[in-house]
């Protein structure tokens, strides 16, 4: 049921993937087809039934081409179409899917498909060299950093402040995959136990192999419509009830990186325009970011779904479970679904159209549902998006 | 509300991106009347692609040069023009009052400019073919143009006298000059039909535009401009379905501007700003505009400054000099510059150069 009247009504009808992969053979433009192609044969139209396309995704050196929007629209369906691409780094799955939101709530359009694409394979020697090119060229590039390494100082931050143990860590690793097991689309599900993760090998420590989520290829896309239209293609639309992003500033290393202040920002925001006022009471399932484990706690407390430093207490405790009080990442998540950065931020968002709707198949959580909250993180560990829905 | 700018050189050597987009703010705010942007803006987008900039996820400097950090900031990887559609979508949503819409350029920081627009190609279909020049699609697009019989090499060069003399009454054309049709006609062809005047050089530039709802801009300003309408679209992105000769994305683009507006006929506006960045284009982009025998047009002045329809009577881009995505701010810049001036309205419309068919279309009045 619809509580947010202050906003035109933007619901989403239809959505759909390709599978994740480490490696896919179609071309970036084919892999945007087929997820474009599901999501409106989900929600039952056609591409010329589409007003406009909003595309998400993220460095365009993944893929090798420049202006990389320009060259999936055609992929994406946006052919004499108004179309544009966003982009806020590892944030922009999320971010795509809010554009949409204000491209139907404006007027501009009444239907939009929202599509993010990534194909990261083609990085060599690996994915990762892309990863050389984010830093400041003045004061960081010089020090030739990874991303590894940065993510590494902000877990370390996270385990010393909130006195978190890696074996609790670990465990939203071994949850992730567990749940993905159950998604068609995962790359890495599977059934491994705290052991796994802490015998697997070392990255930069503290973070190791089975803490990160995988390189990946994907796709993924969303049919957003007008309240009106809504109601002639579904029973069961699910509504965009509130959008938020924050941006912090580019200089990391003077941040205090145990908390996300930022995502805080994002998720107040959110809430507010979706009139939550007590998100662990009033959010029934969640999708947080987790292209590392200890994320997915960060950004629980940052969505504010648990108390600074609670959140491996209550990972521990089940509450996090799929059957537990606020199941988060049912889908799997990164760690277990896989992580083709701006298609795994929007795989996020259809994981929780899908349990909104009742749809999510072997993914469907226990408890009734009617709030989800889906969420992504990125650029300089500074970027983060949150989406709403309700059915 | 307000408009701010940084730049317009061929090389700005002393000042970084960033320095160059918090001069850009800083006047922008100061224009629209003293903004705090930690308080009294809501959103902000930013327009750039990472190729350009020689960073990856080069959006991570955003928000700090423009007083975005720690707020909603954003990018949109396309042409400013598409940013300020985005910014008036945020508006018209009631998620926010006032947005910043930035973007910048510093091509003189790109060692291999070639090599990075080559990258835009299509890797399969068009990269593997190697074509040494990077300007041969618009010389086939303006090859096909001047075969549909209407314009001659001579028309194109009326253009370039034109908009490169208009641009000496700028303060930002580096590329201003007064030279005459003949001139440039006697100038060695870089690719046929064009000589390097008929190409727009890139240019260093940060612009900064603050655009507010009608409730606080009321408040903030006595003389606002006003946008009526705005679209944009894009044709068939692959070159070898696109369709050449003529510029179907400004075309579609300006049927939803001009609906949104309730435009009749664009000839009823003071001015217009359009992207000239070869000199064909900006025939090509008036076509689309929906104005009927350009060429005829052309030839008896009335796109001439001072003239019934002044077509880029600050330079264009032919003048001024295209700084990548900010080239369509760069129209609007001029268009707000041109009204504050005394006229009344202007269509400003823009495009994202190839290897692209992405355009976008701005109705505003004083």
């Amino acid at each position: 049921m619809r509580t947010n009247l202050r906003f035109r009504p933007v619901a989403v009808i239809g959505a759909g993937m390709t599978p994740f992969r480490r490696r896919m053979l179609d071309t970036p433009q084919e892999l945007a087809w087929e997820a474009s192609r599901r999501a409106l044969d989900e929600a039952g139209l056609e591409l010329r039934d589409v007003d406009c396309v909003v595309i998400g995704s993220a460095p365009d050196a993944f893929d090798g081409v420049h202006m990389k929007g320009e060259y999936l629209a055609h992929g994406a369906g946006g052919v004499r179409k108004p179309v544009s691409r966003v982009y806020v780094g590892g944030a922009t799955g999320v971010m795509t899917a809010i554009s949409a939101w204000y491209h139907v709530a404006s007027g501009l359009c009444q239907k939009v498909l929202a599509v993010a694409e990534e194909k990261m394979s083609p990085g060599r020697p690996h994915p990762q060299s892309v990863f050389r090119y984010i830093w400041d060229p003045i004061t960081e590039k010089p020090l030739n950093p990874n991303l590894i390494w940065i993510f590494a100082m902000e877990m370390h931050r996270y385990m010393n402040v909130n006195r978190v143990s890696k074996e609790d860590i670990a465990l939203v690793s071994v949850k992730n995959k567990r749940n993905a097991k159950k998604n068609q689309y995962s790359q890495l599900g599977g059934d491994i136990t705290v052991d796994d993760v802490l015998k697997s090998e070392v990255l930069v420590w503290p973070v190791q192999l089975l803490d990160v989520s995988p390189v990946s290829d994907g796709a993924a896309a969303m049919v957003l419509v007008s309240g009106d239209i809504a109601r002639r293609y579904t029973d069961t639309p699910i509504w965009v009830e509130g959008v938020g992003w924050t941006l912090d500033n580019t200089s990391w290393p003077g941040r205090e990186l145990a908390y996300p202040r930022y995502l805080e920002n994002a998720a107040r925001m959110a809430y507010k325009m979706a009139g939550i006022e007590r998100p662990q009471k009033e959010i029934d399932v969640v999708e947080p970011y987790d292209p590392f484990d200890y994320k997915e706690l960060h950004h629980l407390e940052g969505l504010l779904l648990a108390k600074k430093g609670e959140a491996p207490t209550l990972m521990r405790e089940g509450f996090f479970d799929v059957d537990g009080e606020i199941p988060s990442s049912p889908s799997g998540g990164l760690l277990g679904v896989g992580n083709p950065i701006a298609a795994a931020g929007l795989m996020k968002t259809i994981s929780i159209y899908w349990q909104l709707k009742g749809t999510a198949g072997g993914m469907q959580v226990k408890k009734s549902v009617h709030t989800g909250v889906a969420q992504a993180w990125g650029d300089l560990m500074q970027a983060s998006t949150v989406i709403v829905m309700r059915n | 509300m307000g408009v701010g700018w940084y730049g317009f050189s061929p090389h700005v050597h002393d000042l970084s991106f960033r320095e160059m987009m918090f001069e850009a703010a800083s006047r922008a705010y100061y224009d629209a009347g003293g903004m705090d942007p930690r308080k009294d803006v809501d959103t902000f987008i930013s327009c750039q692609e990472d190729f350009w900039e020689g960073i990856s996820i080069s959006d991570e400097f955003a928000p700090d040069p423009i007083g975005g950090a720690m707020r909603p900031t954003m990018t949109v990887a396309g042409d400013g023009l598409q940013g300020v559609a985005h910014g008036v979508m945020q508006i018209t949503s009631g998620l926010a009052d006032v947005v910043v819409v930035e973007s910048h350029a510093k091509p003189s920081d790109i060692i291999t400019f070639s090599d990075v627009v080559k990258l835009s190609e299509d890797p399969i279909y068009v990269r593997s073919a190697k074509v040494p020049n990077i300007h041969f699609v618009a010389a086939l697009d303006a090859t096909k143009f001047l075969s549909r019989g209407k314009a001659t090499r001579a028309d194109l060069a009326e253009v370039v006298s034109k908009n490169k003399s208009a641009g000496l009454s700028s303060s930002k054309a580096p590329y201003a000059a007064r030279i005459d049709k003949d001139y440039v006609l006697s100038q060695d062809y870089v690719l046929t039909p064009f000589t390097r005047l008929d190409i727009a050089q890139p240019v260093d530039a940060a612009i900064v535009v603050v655009l507010a709802s009608e409730t606080v801009a009321r408040r903030f300003s006595d003389t606002p401009i006003w946008i009526h309408g705005i679209g944009f679209a894009t044709d068939s992105s692959n070159l070898e379905l696109a369709t050449l000769g003529e510029a179907r994305y400004m075309r579609l683009a300006a049927e939803r501007a001009y609906l949104m507006a309730g435009v009749e006929s664009p000839l009823k506006f003071r001015g217009i700003f359009v992207d000239d960045r070869y000199s064909h284009k900006e025939l090509e982009h008036l076509e689309a505009l929906g104005i009927t025998d350009v060429v005829e047009k052309l030839r008896e002045g009335y796109f001439h400054p001072g003239s019934y329809l002044p077509v880029n009577p600050k330079g264009g881009l032919l003048a001024k000099g295209y700084p990548l995505e900010a080239s369509g701010l760069s129209l609007l810049l001029d268009a707000v510059e041109y009204m504050r001036e005394g006229e009344e309205s202007a269509i400003v419309g823009s495009w994202r150069g190839f290897f692209t068919f992405t355009g976008s279309v701005a109705v505003m009045s004083r």
